[in-house]
Formats: C-alpha cells, structure tokens, sequence
C-alpha cells in the first residue's frame, strides 16, 4: 500500500477486474491466483482464451505457472532483484515507453543507474531464472500494447515489501503500462474490505482517508464534526502495542474482529503480550485463540446480519444487506454507539448509511458515495462529487501525487530478514487454500468445506521428501527458531527443491508459531513469506 | 473493433448493432424474449439446444439465435407459430426423457425447462420410448447430480471447462448414453474438483442442484438478499436465499459487476458458519478462569466502566483499540472515531497491513 502510493500517489489497485480479460499480457507475481482469489483467476483464464500471453513469477509451482507463456520461479525474497533485472533489460534493448518517462514521470535517472547493477548474469546469480526465462517476459511485457500486473501477498508479505511494491511499479512506469484500461498495477488483497479498512479505518498516524493527523487543517475538519480536540500526536501501530503491553505500559485493549493469536506471525510474543494486558475486549463471531485472553468477549454479527458496505481490491464500494437477525440481537456498530454513549460522548446513528454519510463529508475520495447511488453495481473511488460515476481506471492523465508526475525509485535488492542455514535449511513460504480463509474459524464451520480439507499440511517437493525420507501424508516435526509444530506432509512438486508451504486455517497446527519477526519497518507487515525452518520426521 | 453501427429490425424493432453481435444479444437490448436451455451469458455461444431459432426474412430455414451474428438491416421475427410449432416439437422430445416429477423436484419454480413447458404447454406424452433410469449421485458434499434430469445442453461441461478450466467433467458416451460425468465415473474429490458449484449455478434442469441446500425451500418461497462475500478482497456479489429466519443457501447474482454469477467454493458454499450452534451468543465476563454469560447493558457498563478508570489512572495512551479488515467500512469508521472522541488517544490500528 504504501509502495504504490510513494509511486503512483495512491495504495490502491489502478483499474478494474472486469479489464483483465482485454488485456494482451498478463503479469502475475507473488499472487496463486487460482486459490487466494479464485473469480480474479477466472478473468485471467478469459484473457487467456482469448490469446493474451502471461507471465508468471513465483517460487512455487502454481497452476497458473503451468499455464504462463514464461514462469519465473524466483528464488523466494528475490523480487527486487527480479524486477530490476526486467527493466535492466528492456531499457538496454531500448523497449522502454520513452515519451511516457519524459512527460509523466521523475526520478528516471537514478532508476537507470541503479538498474545497470541488475544485468542478466547478476539477476540469475541471485534469484536463480535462466536468462532466457528473463528477456522474454521483460519483451513480452514491455511490448505488448496492453500489459496488465496482477500481484499478491507474495510481494507485501515481505520485510520489502514496500519496496517490492515499488519496483513493480517502476517496471509498470518504465513501459508507459498505466493509466489506460486493461494496463496498470493491480493489488491483490487478501481479505474482503482490506481496502475499505485502509480507506476509512483506524491509523495511528492518519485519519479517514489517509489523511495527515499532523496536519491542523485536517484536524480542524474532523474536530469541527467529532467535536472533540485531536491528539497531533500518532499512536501506536499494532505491533508497538504488543511491546507496549509486554513492557507494561499498554493495559487496555479492544479488539474488533480480529485473532492476532493465530493469524499474527511469531505468535508466541503475541501471546504473551495480550497476556499481560490489564483488561482485554475481544469481539467477535466465534471463540478464538484470541478470545481466550479476553476479559470480556462481546457477540460479533456475521456479514449476513448487518447492512454496511465493503470495499473491495478495486476500489469498489459495495453494500452488504442484512439477510437475517443478529445472534445476539445487536451489529456491532450499534454496539460501538452504545459504549460510546456510555462512556459519555454521544454516538446516534440510526443506520449505517448515515456514517457513511459522515464518511463522505470528511473523506474526499468518498465525498459523492451515498447508499442512494451504490445501487447494484457500487461505485468504485475516486468518487469527489455527488454526480462523478467513480474511476475505473486511475491516472488516465495525471498521477495523484503533488505535482501529477509518478517517481522512480531506485532500489536495492535485500532479502529475506531470515535467511536459511545449516540449522535451518528449508524456506516456509505460507498462504492460503482456496478452501479455506485464514484462521478457518468461519470456514472449518462450513460442512462440507471442513470434510474436503479437514486439517493443515506442509508441501514438500519430491527431492527434499527423499533427502529426509518422508513419505506423503506421514507427520513431521517442523520448527524455526521460535517454535514447533507437526503436520502431515504432502509430497508434491509444486513446492521446488528446499522450499515448503504452510497454510495457516486449523487452530490444531497453529503455522504462525513458526513464522518469521522480521516485517516491513514502513508498514509492519510481517514477513510471512520467508521463514527459515528444519523438518525432521 | 470499428465504429460501424448496423440497423437490425427484431418483431418490427428498431435496434441498433455492432459486428459480431448475435441476434440473441441484440433482442435482449431491446426486451425481446428469445427462450433458450443451452446458453448462459458466461458461456460461448453453442447451439445445441436450438429452442432460440428465429425467423430471418431471406433465409428459407430458421436459424439459432445464439449463435447468428447480426447483419445490416436484417429483419427478424422470433415468434412465429411454425417456429412456435417446432421449440414445442424440441420440447416435447426432451421431455420424452425426462421423470417429470416436478411435484417433488428440488429445481420447482426454477426451472427453464418447466417454464418452457408450460408457456408451450407440453405435457412430454406425445413421444414413447426409451428412457434413462440412472441412479442419484450425491457422493460428494456439495453436488447432488440427478441425472435423469440432464438435457445435455452441455452448459455444465462448458462452464466448468471454459470458464473455470477445471475439467472436472465431460460428456461421456456416445448417443443415447451420453452423459456428462467425472472421468471414470468417479466421485467428486479435491482430486477432480474444485467445488465452486459453477455447474450447478448454471443448469437449467434439476440435473445439478447444491446438496447442503436440498428440501430446505423452494425458489419462489426464499428471501433473496443480494450481499458481497465476506472471504477475499475480489467483491463478489451473490444472493442470500432466506427462508425463516435463516440463509438456507448462496445462489448466483449474475447481473453481479465483479463476477457475473460466477463463485467460488467459500463464495457458494461456505455460509453455514452463520448459523453455526458455535456462535458467541451473548456478551461474557471473565470471573476468574470461567466466562459467565452476561446482559449487553451489564458487559458494556463493565467495559465503560474499566476503560474509565484505566484512563484514569494510567491515561490516555494506556488504552488503544484494532479493528479488522473483516468488518464494514462503517464499523471501520466508527471504530477510527470511537477511540479518538471516546479513549482520546491515537492508538489505534487496523490489520489490513497484515
């Protein structure tokens, strides 16, 4: 998020789903299409059958991989590097979309001196794609008239991931592969409103809509309607919480929603930390690895229970409708209203569509959405005024940073924050099955979903199960320098040689414990793609 | 594609084409109903079934809709009584192989082939002969297979191999015994299977239907809320089928602007959990190693309560909250101003960057 928005001006994706079956080049890296977003695979496979060519990058053997024109199974925590060496390539073979660089960037410069590093012998050296494998994908992405990225987790999901981020983007702005329909760089997101929750949410630097806390202008517009004065000072960030606690001088917390005891990377800190906290609010569907240090736990309501709205990776502002009751009779913003007013500042809304209106007075890129207009298609953001139609492709003329240009940055290649040893040989990438959804605690409750994928599994490729002579579906011990687990190995081939994959939905194979400390230090998004692990039988 | 804009005529209509439109897709501009079985917007044009033939003044025979493409001033007509006479004659030969038990089928109210024959008022007793006798699959969890019911508009075998590229089935046998089957007959697995119920979402029949859903209500007697999917970040919209107070199944929205109808197996399939016994019930309160079932009024004055006097005594940036990417953007919002207008301080967070 915050790469695209150095790069571009906004962390968002720059156009719609609906453009990916037009385009002639599909660029997927770091993204298993097929299971972490399975309708998005779908426009892909479209695109396909009507002849586009894709490019695929990822360690693993992913199915889309066996579909690409060119897969570059990179070496994992190599993205950088990788995506340097493409552009060291198209602008020595003078591929580059020179008029576009002239008119609507800057920083091209430093890009090209940096890139220069990056020459194929260097690029296969580090990442390990053949030099063949990287000249076609960089030709094929650069000429093709319309080139569109799709990238996923396996490029945020690093201690670079901002600058994974930007790299893409410096490759996209190379080539002039923005800013027209069926181009453009697209995040993936992993959960439902992850973009919503962005947008409007909860920063402890920024208020609704990215907007500068230290800014007195911005304060002053929230004040005037929240009427209360703001702290210009930011909080904390969520993992400066958990220090916070440990050291005892966090005491309070309340939690919507979430488990960090079992989705957070290096769980065992989490643990501790929400164990020292004074007095814990947990809300949520179902009892969790988190609820069980809460003080209190209040009854979430299911999205079926609550009118709202999510937003969706393509800036699509969409309704959810409530079908049925609340289990417990209350949604939780109306339970939010009601503690508000009970610790004395008064909260009334007597429908989600009134905050939503509140929303579009204070956040620009909301300020023309209304539940009047979303009707059934929604509207995707920017929408600035009550009769724009909303964007579905983003910066057609100018970028949305100060001045309207988009910047190069250059970068360096920096791996993994753990890297494997003697010790810890193998290389733990985690993510998801398309069977299941993250801590599992909604689709374990599914039957049916429950039977097909009843419990975790690490994939091993056929030449590491032989080295460690396990078999499929026997258990094995895996451990990294924070913890252990056992899990039923499933020999296959779409894990390469001294890499195993991990999902994270069953609460008896908690794969966080696991899972690597190390995080984007612009972001805090955990390194859950690079973990050093051993396995033992 | 060029700019050139063609003028067809359809039952006296005025409308206005671009090449490569079919003749179905420009009646559906202009609310001209052309019945079909074998097509489905999501799908390349097939036709087999040939219910949708019209009439096109010139040509001596009738021509399917589906898959005619347009041409200048071509003038159409789509509702004839010789043309009528033979979408009966299509209808009365796939009913000649059909249980036409409608009384006890789960695809009641709907159904294509049912509404057709009704508005062409065929009974299937006009044609005797063979009929299929092949057993229910239900060996899977998801997808009940009826077979019986099929009509081999090939849209199940054409979704699942175009649209998803899954494989999982095929028309297997050669003429009376043609059949869309998994390879070898086998059960539907992981192994075969994604289980994103596209087939069932698109067959016209009760050939497919969504097992878990089975006897729960029928379609004209379900509650449809349209929603978007709670899973991943792609938007997906679908209908909630409600029935008393419960979701009793997920079924297509195909007018959908992300997906178009199309889900995937947590989309379709996973909404149980809604109405799992495992819920949280009520607010509870830790009294010593036990949670004790408690009033809203009681747990939240506990809370209020405990907040107060932790700002109290240690202040304001002793307390922070998280909110989560799952839940609302209003609820994301309320929880942004909550902390800062209620907690007055600036810790708080939310997991979308994880």
């Amino acid at each position: 998020m915050a790469g695209l928005a150095t790069s571009f001006g906004a962390g968002a994706a720059s156009n719609s789903f609906n453009q990916i079956g037009d385009a002639d080049t599909i660029f997927v890296i770091g993204s298993n299409t097929t299971e972490g977003h399975p309708i998005v695979s779908l426009h892909v496979k479209k695109a396909l059958r009507k002849g586009a060519k894709l490019i695929v990058a990822d360690p693993r053997k992913i199915w889309l991989a066996g579909k690409a024109n060119v897969w570059l199974n990179q070496k994992p925590g190599t993205n950088i590097a990788l995506l340097n060496g493409l552009i060291h390539i198209i602008l020595k073979k003078g591929l580059e979309n020179k008029d576009f660089i002239s008119k609507r960037t800057e920083g091209f410069k430093e890009l090209k001196e940096k890139v220069q590093e990056y020459d194929p012998e260097t690029v296969m050296k580090i990442t390990g794609v053949p030099e063949e494998c990287l000249v076609e994908a960089a030709y094929t992405y650069a000429t093709s008239k319309k080139s569109m990225i799709l990238y996923g987790l396996g490029v945020s999901e690093h201690r670079t991931g901002t600058e994974g981020a930007i790299a893409i983007a410096n490759l996209a702005l190379v080539c002039g592969q923005i800013g027209r329909t069926s181009t453009g760089v697209n995040t993936l997101r992993g959960q439902n409103n992850v973009q919503g929750a962005s947008d409007l949410g909860p920063y402890p630097n920024l208020l609704p809509g990215y907007q500068q806390l230290g800014d007195p202008a911005v304060r002053a517009r929230f004040e005037k309607i929240w009427d209360v004065p703001i702290d210009p000072e930011p909080g904390l960030k969520f993992p400066h919480m958990l220090d916070a606690a440990i050291s005892k001088k966090m005491k309070g917390l309340f939690i919507l929603g979430g488990d960090q005891a079992h989705t957070d990377p290096n769980i065992h800190k989490v643990w501790k930390a929400l164990g020292s906290l004074e007095f814990l609010v947990v809300q949520d569907l179902f009892h969790t690895e988190t609820t069980k240090y809460a003080d209190v736990i209040l009854p979430g309501a299911s999205f079926a229970e609550k009118d709202g709205t999510f937003t969706n990776g393509e800036r699509r502002v969409q309704r959810i409708r409530k079908a049925v009751e609340p289990v417990a009779g209350m949604a939780d913003w109306e339970v939010i209203c009601k503690l508000a007013n009970k610790m004395g500042y008064p909260m009334k809304y007597n429908h989600p569509s009134e905050i939503m209106k509140e929303i579009a007075s204070l956040v620009p890129n909301y300020a023309g959405i209304s539940y009047e207009r979303l009707g059934k298609d929604g509207i995707q953001w920017p929408c600035p005024t009550k009769d724009h139609p909303g964007t579905t492709v983003m910066y057609e003329n100018v970028f949305a940073r100060p001045g309207g240009l988009a910047r190069f940055v250059a970068l360096d290649q920096i791996g993994p924050g753990e890297e494997t040893d003697k010790e810890y040989p193998y290389h733990l990438i985690t993510g998801r099955v398309r069977e299941h959804y993250n801590n599992g605690s909604m689709t374990r409750r599914s039957p049916g979903i429950k039977e097909l994928v009843p419990e975790e599994l690490i994939e091993i490729s056929p030449s590491d199960a032989k080295k460690l002579n396990i078999s499929d579906g026997e258990f094995v011990k895996v451990s990294s320098r924070r913890g252990k687990v056992t899990v039923k190995a499933k020999v296959t081939d779409r894990s390469p040689k001294g890499v195993v994959f991990m999902a994270f939905h069953h609460q008896k194979v908690l794969t966080n414990v696991l899972t690597s400390h190390h995080r984007d230090p612009y972001t805090d998004t955990p390194e859950y793609k690079a973990a050093a692990v051993k396995i033992e039988r | 594609m060029s700019d050139t804009k063609w003028k067809v005529t359809i039952n006296g209509i005025e409308v206005e084409c671009v090449p490569h439109e079919t003749i179905l897709q420009a009646a559906k501009k202009v609310g001209v109903k052309i019945p079909t079985l074998c097509h489905d917007d999501r799908l390349e044009p097939y036709g087999g079934c040939r219910l949708c033939i019209v009439h096109v003044k010139g040509v001596p025979r009738p021509l399917p809709a589906c898959t005619t493409p347009v041409a200048d001033k071509m003038d159409i007509t789509t509702d004839t009584d010789s043309i009528r006479k033979i979408r009966a004659n299509i209808l009365e030969l796939l009913l000649s192989n059909h249980p036409n038990d409608c009384m006890r089928c789960e695809a009641t109210g709907d159904c294509t082939l049912q509404d057709l024959s009704y508005e062409y008022k065929v009974d299937g007793k006009r044609f005797e002969g063979e009929q299929w006798d092949l057993p229910l699959r239900e060996d899977n969890p998801f997808i009940t297979f009826e077979p019986n019911k099929c009509v081999l508009c090939g849209r199940c075998v054409r979704i699942c191999n175009e649209v998803v590229m899954a494989g999982t089935i095929e028309i297997s046998g050669r003429g009376f015994d043609s059949i869309p089957e998994t390879s070898f007959k086998k059960p539907r697995t992981l192994d075969n299977c994604e289980f994103c119920g596209q087939c069932v979402s698109t067959c016209p029949t009760g050939a497919l239907t969504d097992k878990r859903g089975r006897g729960k209500g029928r379609s004209y007697e379900l509650e449809k809320v349209r929603t978007t999917c709670p899973y991943c970040g792609t938007g997906c919209n679908f209908d909630l089928n409600v029935k008393d107070g419960k979701v009793v199944k997920v079924t297509s929205a195909l007018d959908a602007p992300v997906n178009h109808g199309n889900l995937c197996i947590k989309g379709r399939y996973g909404y149980e959990f809604i109405h799992s016994f495992e819920r949280i019930q009520t607010p509870l309160i830790r009294k010593g190693d036990k949670m004790v079932t408690a009033s809203w009024d009681e747990a939240l004055d506990f809370i209020a309560s405990k907040f107060k006097s932790l700002i109290k005594k240690y202040g304001e940036n002793a307390v922070g909250g998280y909110s989560s990417a799952r839940c609302t953007n209003e609820e994301n919002f309320l929880l942004a101003k909550f902390i800062r207008t209620v907690f007055k301080t600036n810790n708080v967070d939310n997991c979308a960057r994880v």
